[in-house]
């Protein structure tokens, strides 16, 4: 027989198992309980919503108009976004067709390796990337008086989003069944047909999925977007102008607010949105990839 | 004389589809019992209910009584104690990525035998009665999955013994494996009947013919007829179905 | 008669070829910027790269000198948060894959994790500053950000061990609860002993992620300066507050004027090519792994 205190430390042991399974979810309750937290005295206390989400106007530390209006960060946050995934989306998903498509052994796994490698670059060194060599660059090309702007933004943003964008594609092409492929060139069909005709519509679930993924990465950044995107708080015009986003306000002036003021507790508020916006956006993610597999 | 099993209105359902109704058998001590019937018929499932494997399905239920050397095996409260009472051989041969001598002592280790000299014995025995010890004797520390289909199905075999069982199941154990192999391993069972209660689930009707004194006929979840082999393999057993199988009219 | 090659013929090989170009330089396009980033940022670095640079305690307000108390803090919160995050991250992992049942509870964790993951890096900052620092009253320090830090990683740590233990074949198990082995002996002795290195490489990915982290250590522990003795490795205390590459690379590019370009360019090459490397050995090691399996 077993001795007793084996089977009384396996019952222990499995006890912790199941405790740190639980463990996500009270991870993900304590963040929201603890950035609500922080953030609550003032938003049940004087917060003005409508203000919040209406007005451009950020005056966090005047000393006679104090203003917390985050259209203009909304906007930021919005527009590097959106312009980070007009580039990334075609050329993640293209990167993605062509490596599970036209690629094959030793090719496919060089270039997912430098995806991956792609991915792994610090986000504080894409932020330097953007403000040493874009910065000069975009002054130069577009002659800007200032070259850290929504451009700049964007395209650093596009380069960190691709890599997610590209192996969740590439899954999503993955799981669709070898024998459409085969169903669609017997019938003479190009490559070209293949892809636009047959893939597309098949994985478009997945990679859905991919691009939902890729705006949440890009929503919730935060050192490339603050280096790289100026710090002009105001609704863009072009993407020459500077912004700045939700991510890059709360990491700029969080060092400055004191502790427990309106200002800090504005900033949580932030936080409670951002954590909102992109939950949204990974169940959605989460939702379309489930559709997939459902079928 | 007391049953090896005995099982009384089992019926056993995965979610919505049916894959045993209402089977009533009695499996006696010490002899090879015979389970024929094509595919689906739940032969498998009426094996993982003996050893509660079934239990690790999420979506399946259980009606009846099955009673194991005289228990019912859902008052068992140490799941573990059943299942070493019975052995297990699945269909296709599971070599544990474990040298062969863990592999045969991977059972007994985890049982508490700790006591090495012990665990050499047991190894040595089971690795005998399944037919396999003087192929591996010299390489014991070898890894068991880099065995062949056939040596590996011995090992199993053996594994399914080192825990010294009183009822050893076997579940279709030639589907991978080559004639010879398969004859070789029919002269184990016939070797190991003295000692273990044997029950062979298997497809091909010729088999249980060769080995086993008592045959029972699934079909479609359903008991069709039991008793002795050589009734059900005569000109007249108790169902027409029966005749029709064992001379592969269909199945 | 010959089968010559018709119009139409013609014209789908040449799609053909203009496809399998187009995605590849959709592919290429992701490839260019890594080689290029790496390249450029080691040509800038290049006069000031040398052993002394790692070594040295930066000088005149940071705008001479070396990085030292800066690596050693990097050193300092990846090891700890990873020494936190690691066991719970993998007990998570193993009651998913091992204990959990397929049930609204499970789908909870799952989504759980799928979110923890997504949550931007500033507002685990928030959490971390909320719950560590204020909260649990740990203060700005070295412990703080590195909690912060784990429970960023747990969910990238919960998924990569998840992942190698489900490449564990289900008969291995089955084969052992057969043989009366109880769940806990058949994870300790059959699963985790032939699924660890898949753990080991993914675990090993998370301390290039953590190294390159800067939102979340920000406000937690990270401070701009901090002087400590050189040339001892046991500098820092639990509760002291520390210097990290990453944070020293936003300082000295952002906050500090008149910084010799070489020093944040040195900087940046030394974080990208700490993480590059940790990503690469660990894509080394899973190439390894996979060509000595055991089945």
């Amino acid at each position: 027989m077993r001795p007793r205190w084996e089977t009384a430390l396996e019952w222990a042991i499995e006890w912790i198992i199941r405790l740190c399974g639980v463990s996500a979810i009270l991870f993900v309750l304590g963040i929201f309980f603890f950035v609500f937290r922080e953030g609550s005295g003032y938003l049940f206390h004087g917060f003005n919503p409508v203000q919040f989400f209406t007005s451009i106007e950020w005056y966090p530390t005047s000393q006679s108009n104090v203003r917390y209006g985050v259209l203009a960060l909304i906007a930021g946050t919005a527009s590097v976004t959106l312009l980070a995934m007009a580039i990334a989306v075609p050329f993640g998903l293209g990167a993605a067709i062509f490596i599970s498509e036209f690629c094959t052994g030793k090719w496919r796994e060089s270039i997912k390796v430098v995806i991956e490698l792609l991915a792994a670059i610090p986000s504080v060194v894409w932020g330097f990337i953007g403000l040493t060599v874009m910065n000069p660059l975009i002054i130069k090309i577009f002659n800007a008086p200032i070259g850290l702007n929504v451009l700049n933004g964007g395209i650093i943003l596009a380069l960190m989003s691709v890599p997610i964008i590209v192996s969740i594609g590439e899954d999503a092409l993955k799981a669709v069944p070898d024998s459409y492929r085969e169903a669609a060139l017997a019938l003479g069909a190009t490559r070209w047909q293949l892809v636009y005709r047959v893939l597309l519509p098949a994985a478009k679930n997945g990679l859905l999925a991919a691009v939902l993924l890729g705006v949440g990465r890009a929503v919730g950044e935060t050192m490339a977007v603050l280096m790289a995107t100026g710090h002009a708080i105001k609704i863009p015009t072009s993407p020459l102008d500077s912004v700045r986003t939700l991510t890059a306000t709360i990491a700029a002036e969080l060092g400055e607010a004191p502790v427990h003021s309106q200002h800090y507790q504005v900033l949580f508020i932030i936080g409670i949105l951002l954590f909102i916006i992109t939950f949204a956006v990974n169940l959605l993610a989460d939702l379309a990839v489930k559709g997939i597999k459902g079928k | 004389m007391q049953k090896a099993v005995e099982i009384r209105d089992l019926t056993v359902r995965y979610g919505a589809t049916t894959a045993l109704k209402g089977v009533s058998l009695d499996i006696p001590r010490h002899e090879i019992f015979g389970i024929i019937g094509p595919a689906q018929s739940g032969k498998s499932t009426l094996l993982k209910v003996i050893n509660r494997t079934l239990e690790m399905k999420p979506d399946a239920t259980l009606e009846g009584q099955v009673l194991v050397e005289g228990k019912n095996i859902h008052q068992i409260k140490d799941v573990t104690q059943l299942r070493r009472l019975v052995g297990m051989v699945a269909p296709l041969p599971v070599g544990l990525p474990l040298s062969i001598y863990e592999n045969v002592a991977f059972a007994p280790r985890k049982a508490g035998l700790r006591d090495r000299a012990k665990l050499d014995q047991r190894v040595e025995k089971c690795l005998r009665q399944a037919a396999l010890w003087d192929e591996v004797k010299d390489r014991l520390d070898s890894l068991g999955t880099k065995l062949s289909g056939g040596q590996q199905q011995r090992l199993t075999i053996a594994r399914a013994l080192s825990h010294e069982p009183r009822i050893l199941c076997l579940d279709e154990f030639s589907i991978a494996i080559d004639p010879v192999t398969t004859m070789r391993i029919e002269e184990v069972l016939k070797e190991l009947r003295s000692q273990v209660t044997i029950i062979l689930v298997t497809n091909l009707v010729q088999q249980a013919r060769r080995l086993a004194s008592q045959t029972a006929f699934l079909l479609n979840g359903e008991l069709v007829e039991f008793g002795p082999t050589d009734q059900l393999f005569s000109e007249q057993p108790a169902s027409r179905k029966t005749y029709e199988y064992v001379r592969g009219i269909f199945g | 008669m010959t089968f010559g090659e018709t119009k139409l013929g013609r014209k789908k090989r040449r799609n053909e070829a203009i496809a399998k170009v187009v995605f590849l330089g959709m592919a290429l396009s992701m490839i260019l910027p890594l080689v290029l980033i790496v390249g450029y940022l080691f040509h800038q670095a290049w006069p000031i790269l040398s052993l002394d640079f790692l070594t040295a305690m930066p000088r005149r307000g940071m705008r001479d000198g070396g990085i030292w108390p800066a690596l050693l803090g990097t050193f300092y919160l990846v090891t700890i948060s990873l020494v936190i995050a690691t066991p719970i991250g993998v007990a998570a992992a193993i009651y998913l894959n091992e204990y959990s049942r397929d049930n609204w509870f499970t789908r909870l964790i799952h989504l759980a994790v799928v979110n923890l993951a997504g949550v931007p890096s500033i507002v685990h900052a928030l959490f971390g500053l909320g719950a560590f620092v204020m909260f649990a009253h740990l203060g700005r320090s070295i412990l703080a950000a590195s909690l912060t830090l784990a429970i960023m990683t747990l969910p990238v740590i919960i998924a990569s061990t998840k992942e190698a233990l489900a490449s564990v074949p289900m008969a291995f198990r089955e084969a052992c609860w057969s043989v009366g082995a109880t769940r806990w002996q058949t994870i300790r002795g059959i699963v985790l002993p032939n699924s660890i290195s898949g753990i080991l490489t993914g675990i090993i990915l998370q301390v290039s992620r953590a190294a390159g982290e800067t939102a979340p250590i920000m406000f937690t522990g990270a401070v701009f300066y901090k002087a400590i003795p050189e040339g001892r490795l046991f500098a820092y205390g639990l509760f002291d507050q520390c210097m990290a590459l990453s944070m020293h690379l936003f300082t000295i590019s952002t906050q500090v004027p008149e910084v010799p370009p070489a020093l944040p360019f040195g900087t940046a090459v030394v974080l990208v090519m700490t993480v590059l490397l940790v990503n690469a050995a660990s894509i080394a090691l899973r190439a390894w792994l996979r060509s000595r399996k055991k089945w």
